[in-house]
């Protein structure tokens, strides 16, 4: 399974702060957006924002970006820290 | 040329990044920056506070969220890339978290140098990216209400402005 974690306005917006995708159903961060699209309309136009942005195991990355197995997947809006 | 200073540094890694919910005490800050490094004759310090005010509306409080372990390895990276850019001593950055007032401290950076110029240039460094890369959120409650807040273009640029 691939852990998939949301932060700040995404987290809220899906009135969920995480959960999983099968590996079989997504081999990039574009399909595990996909993936979790197919759960619910709303959740599919939430993570259509453009500005949202995604790590893997703490990396910053783009939607092609290769997921496997194991990996923790994070989707959030631009940081305003500080 | 970095293991020189780590080997002058006393203070590890991990003491340079802190995330709590707790306030921290400015003066005990600059005193950890300042005890037994006589090395360094520069100290520069910024502290960033909850404002009552933001985008013409009235704040009454703010509520930061991270992302943990992505955070503190961000910070280590910003922090890292300052030490080889400036000839820096001790670093420490704190970042709160949670449910803050007005007028509460939230952020943080502590540089120490032998001259001022990398002092003060590695902690705007700092900063700067802090601001623009480190996963965190604030959510502002103001009299309208609750909003997360947007990033700022300004921000953005300020930090690649370094890259120039």
């Amino acid at each position: 399974m691939i852990k998939v974690i949301f932060f700040a306005a995404l987290r809220e917006q899906l009135g969920c702060g995480g959960t999983e995708v099968s590996a079989k159903c997504a081999s990039t961060v574009a399909e595990v957006k996909d993936a979790l699209g197919e759960k619910d309309e709303d959740w599919k136009n939430y993570l259509a924002n453009n500005s949202l942005l995604c790590a893997v195991n703490h990396e910053m990355v783009q939607s092609d970006f290769i997921v496997k197995s194991g990996d923790e997947v994070a989707f959030f809006p631009p940081v305003t820290g500080g | 040329m970095v293991n020189i200073l780590n080997i002058n540094t006393p203070i590890n890694k991990l003491a340079e990044i802190s995330i709590q919910t707790e306030d921290f005490d400015h003066g005990v800050e600059v005193d950890l920056l300042e005890n037994d490094n006589v090395e360094d004759g520069a100290v520069v310090t910024f502290s960033g506070r909850v404002r009552n005010n933001n985008l013409g509306l009235k704040v009454k409080g703010l509520f930061l969220e991270h992302y943990p372990d992505m955070t503190e390895k961000l910070l280590a990276e910003i922090i890292e890339t300052a030490k080889q850019r400036w000839n820096i001593g001790r670093v420490k950055v704190i970042h709160r978290i949670g449910q803050l007032a007005i007028g509460e401290q939230i952020v943080f950076v502590g540089v120490t140098s032998k001259h001022r110029q990398d002092a003060f240039a590695a902690n705007e460094f700092i900063m700067d990216f802090l601001k623009v890369k480190a996963p965190f959120w604030k959510k502002e409650l103001t009299e309208l209400g609750e909003t997360w807040l947007e990033a700022k273009t300004s921000d953005k640029e300020k930090a690649q402005a370094w890259s120039k």
